[in-house]
């Protein structure tokens, strides 16, 4: 369970991030970069089955608010999901090995492309209904408010996803216990323009995305998803906010993607080929490179330095995922419930999360108490900001 | 033991588990302030509070998709539905989620919710109001579903549910809640998931039935004892899935003749499900082909007479034992 010194610590803000942090975001960035190309052209070559959409061109919206997140934090991600996994630290070769149905990948195997989970760096998931995810990241940050900690969940999906059922039912849920502080969810609208191959003005009748938001009492606010340093910018301050009010809050990145939708969408008849190569001149990765050559000084020579890194840990994790074993046919059977027929449940979750029964272990007693009191906490980290009163929140 | 309704079962059931385990909670439309459609969950927002007593909007997506969120992260949220007719509004939710987390996360994540609720026809609600969700559910992998017929067995195996790790769908027939039975006063009182038990001995002719045909099963064999001198078994399969048919056939191999029954539509169903399984099993036990009793293959009518014309009654059940039986004279 968090104590107050850990809800404390603060991140640091635009522009006092140190050059190295910068430096490895930019080389985390270069590294989806090359791996999504990799992945290209595995599915080309027949090696990766499904689909596989790619996230080349809309970097900067993942990095910049993973690289604001504790490591306790919990991410939700839709079908295109390798950035989220790669930058929240899973290992590449685990990450191919999924795409490729390999026994070692990070979902074993069994979720592929669209799938990816690595709960033990808070990845809870990519998920192949668009906009379905919405509602459990609401209720998970409900769970991280109930159970006395100060965890934040974040939740990306795309402009698509909010014409769906499920996201006007979690932002109205999220909306009503955030006036509680009982949600600290932050919605992040991968806004790339097109819900496959639908633009925004032909699948939204109101285009204003984070307007539509605020109908649920959710605050939110638009910033440049091909600027990394807006993003961290805004990650900061927004992390820091929901952590302590237990209100959700609503980025809309304004992003593009330079690929078509899935691996499979060639011709791209819904825009024109000036669109996309107008788009290239937003590139996230030049925009930081310049942003850092001014910056901190990064050379030629260090760029090159990512690139050559980026090249040879996506060739080891393309090698990995190659020679890596196909899972054991039993495999087939394993992980489709817990419970074995019959037998009485034991009642221990693996999530996590859990604070196990009440009877476990000594000093049942304290163990409430301090429960009640990080409750206690909760409210009135709520309470004190609904009087605006955040001075005091800080003890 | 103690003389209880099915509605006080259930309604202990949580109460107890939510007093043992600070991780249940329950959410729903109208569960707190109103104290539930059904008054299952009369009391428990005193009791314990808005942040464990969630009173959700009418928006069952929202509802089972955050329980999902809790349930992977700590928490074992019970979800009633207010009646299961409206769990496929929330059918993305239940069946392409929570069934499937475990399975394509490789294991990483547990699923411990209950979603639970009033199903069933004859109370004259029409047709969006009286569905029968044992196949339905029953069909998909990666949920555990469970349709009790007794009280005791819906205080334990609703305990059981709550205390799993897996999304449970909790079949409670409305017509059920008032009848009456001996519950066990024990609060650690379960009955574990996965098993069928036998409802009543018998010699000649098997039935096999879950929920509330159940009870007209029981009543039919009353009355084919009495008339016909039939000794009829019948086998309660109160958990859907896992699918526990041993009982069933080990029942066949002595009566060599089977009656199925259910109350939803006939093609793809529960009844299917068992037929087929007695022919894997017991093909050259049976004396004579599997009989199904079911309701009538349409969207239930409101007027009165059609809708009892609808689902099956004690005398359906007791021609089916007696055509299987021979005993027609044919």
């Amino acid at each position: 369970m968090a104590k107050r010194a850990e809800k404390k610590k603060t991140e640091p803000a635009l522009g006092e991030i140190a050059a190295p942090e910068w430096e490895r975001i930019l080389r985390e960035m270069v590294l989806v970069r090359k791996f999504e190309e990799a992945s290209e052209k595995a599915f080309r070559k027949g090696k990766i089955g499904g689909y596989l959409h790619v996230y080349s061109g809309q970097e900067a919206v993942v990095a910049g608010i993973t690289s604001a997140l504790r490591k306790d934090d919990i991410v939700y991600a839709g079908y295109r999901d390798h950035a989220h996994a790669l930058l929240l630290g899973s290992d590449p070769k685990d990450v191919m090995a999924e795409l490729y149905g390999k026994a070692s990948g990070v979902s074993k195997g069994k979720g592929g492309s669209m799938h990816l989970f690595d709960v033990d760096r808070g990845l809870y998931g990519g998920y192949g209904i668009v906009g379905g995810h919405l509602p459990l990241a609401a209720g998970t940050a409900y769970s991280l408010r109930y159970s006395g900690t100060d965890r934040v969940c974040v939740c990306f999906f795309g402009d698509g996803a909010m014409n769906i059922g499920s996201f006007h039912e979690a932002l109205n849920m999220a909306g009503l216990w955030g006036k509680r502080g009982m949600c600290p969810v932050i919605f992040v609208i991968e806004n790339n323009g097109y819900a496959m191959g639908t633009s925004v003005d032909r699948h939204s009748a109101v285009t204003d995305l984070s307007a539509r938001v605020e109908a649920y009492a959710i605050p939110s606010e638009k910033v440049d998803g091909q600027d990394t340093f807006a993003m961290r910018g805004v990650a900061d301050r927004v992390i820091s906010q929901v952590r302590m009010t237990g209100r959700p809050y609503c980025i809309e990145a304004i992003t593009y993607r330079f690929s078509g939708h899935g691996a499979a969408d060639l011709f791209q008849p819904y825009r024109s080929k000036e669109e996309v190569e107008e788009s290239r001149h937003r590139d996230p990765i030049l925009i930081l490179s310049k942003r850092l050559r001014e910056m901190t000084g990064l050379t030629d020579e260090d760029l090159q330095e990512m690139s050559d890194w980026a090249d040879e840990e996506v060739a080891e994790a393309v090698r990995f995922a190659e020679e890596a074993e196909e899972p054991d046919p039993k495999e087939l059977f394993e992980d489709v419930i817990a419970l074995e027929p019959g037998r009485e449940p034991d009642g221990d979750v693996s999530s996590p999360l859990h604070w196990g029964p009440r009877d476990e272990g000594g000093g049942e007693e304290d163990e409430e108490d301090e429960e009640a009191e990080d409750a206690e906490d909760v409210e009135a980290a709520a309470s004190s900001e609904q009087a605006g009163d955040e001075e005091g929140e800080e003890e | 033991m103690a003389e209880k309704s099915y509605r006080d079962a259930v309604r202990d059931a949580i109460f107890e588990e939510m007093e043992r385990d600070d991780s249940v909670v329950i959410m729903g439309e109208d569960i707190g302030v109103y104290e539930g459609t059904f008054r299952i969950t009369a009391g428990m927002l005193d009791k314990f509070g808005e942040n464990r007593v969630i009173d959700t909007p009418i928006a069952e997506a929202g509802i089972v998709g955050t329980a999902i969120g809790m349930a992977m992260t700590g928490m074992r949220p019970i979800v009633e539905m207010m009646t299961f007719n409206f769990a496929l509004v929330a059918a993305d939710q239940i069946l392409n989620h929570a069934a499937k987390i475990r399975y394509f996360s490789g294991g990483q994540l547990d699923i411990p919710m209950v979603i639970r609720g009033p199903h069933g026809a004859g109370v004259g609600l029409s047709a969006q109001h009286s569905q029968s969700f044992e196949a339905f559910f029953g069909h998909f992998p990666g949920l555990v579903v469970v349709a009790p017929s007794t009280p005791a067995d819906a205080k334990g195996l609703l305990k059981s549910a709550i205390r799993g790790k897996d999304p449970v769908i909790f079949l409670e027939n409305a017509a059920l809640y008032a009848i009456k039975g001996e519950v066990p006063d024990d609060s650690d009182f379960t009955v574990p998931i996965g098993t069928s038990t036998i409802a009543r001995k018998g010699a000649d002719v098997t039935i096999v039935a879950s929920g509330k045909m159940v009870h007209l099963s029981l009543a039919a064999a009353k009355t084919l004892e009495e008339e016909d001198g039939i000794d009829c078994e019948v086998v309660d399969i109160r958990a859907i899935r896992p699918l526990d048919v041993a009982p069933v056939i080990e029942s066949v191999r002595k009566t060599h003749r089977a009656v199925v029954v259910q109350e939803q539509w006939k093609p793809f169903g529960f009844a299917a499900e068992i037929a087929s399984s007695i022919m894997d099993e017991a093909f050259d036990e049976l004396d004579a082909p599997v009989i199904r009793v079911t309701g009538a293959d349409v969207p239930m009518p409101y007027a009165r007479n059609l809708e009892l014309l609808a689902v099956p009654h004690e005398p359906d059940v007791i021609q089916a034992v007696r055509d299987v039986a021979y005993a027609n004279g044919v």
